[in-house]
């Protein structure tokens, strides 16, 4: 299963983490998810960091945007789908923390490598099973014109 | 009083697929068993052993945090809406 992501959000997502370099960005990503859990995204919602005591290596979006952001998206007839940040000078693959701080199984985390100030990969993973036994799975990203 | 919860996305296969549910209650606490009542296998995904909500568990009503209001106490209103989201953070 992909995770499907028009062109202008993918650049979009991918030039929040160059615009918060050398500091992570994170956002939401707001779409649907068809039958099979195949997930598409029609909105990347920019978050804050509210690590401001160690922006550059850590980040954590505020519960009060997330339940803002989930009831727009819902009111929408949208879904959280995921979530997306960026990991400066370092490799676009989740680390040990994201995978500990990581709790919205069934959905994308998607990270970006940003070196200097300049995005280079991002790639998509899948939260699988639950909280005892997560782990994180490559996912496909598949992106569209529109 | 009849109110609303939003549930999340990772809970919902244990809430019978529904993202909204509504239950009978006069506060934040009976809301919550409420849902676990109706959805049992809920309970330990919002739940740890000793019946507090999970650490990484946020419950809003409206637009603030329960931890900040009378906790489970918080009473409700008609027009309410209880938001389960489960915090998101990560990093190097």
């Amino acid at each position: 299963m992909a995770l499907t992501i028009p062109l202008a959000l993918y650049d979009r997502l991918r030039q929040h983490g160059e615009a918060t370099y050398p500091h992570e960005c994170c956002g939401v990503l707001v779409g649907e998810f068809d039958e099979n859990g195949a997930k598409t995204v029609r909105a990347a919602v920019q978050c804050g960091n509210t690590r401001t005591d160690s922006p550059a290596n850590r980040y954590h979006i505020s519960p009060s945007e997330l339940v803002r952001i989930q009831r727009e998206a819902l009111l929408a007839g949208h879904d959280i789908v995921g979530f997306y940040h960026s990991h400066p000078d370092h490799l676009a693959k989740w680390s040990a923390t994201d995978l500990a701080e990581a709790h919205w199984t069934g959905c994308s985390y998607v990270i970006t490598s940003v070196e200097k100030g300049q995005a280079v990969l991002t790639n998509s993973f899948l939260l699988l099973d639950q909280e005892e036994t997560k782990r994180f799975e490559d996912e496909a990203l598949e992106i569209i014109e529109k | 009083m009849s109110i609303k919860i939003l549930i999340p996305t990772p809970l919902r296969p244990y809430a019978g697929k529904q993202s909204i549910i509504e239950v009978t209650a006069q506060t934040v606490g009976e809301a919550l068993k409420a849902l676990v009542a109706q959805h049992p296998d809920l309970r330990k995904h919002l739940f740890s052993e000793d019946g507090k909500l999970r650490s990484f568990v946020n419950v809003y009503l409206n637009d603030e945090d329960i931890r900040y209001l009378s906790k489970d106490a918080t009473p409700v209103k008609e027009t309410d809406t209880i938001s389960i989201v489960p915090s998101v953070a990560g990093g190097i």
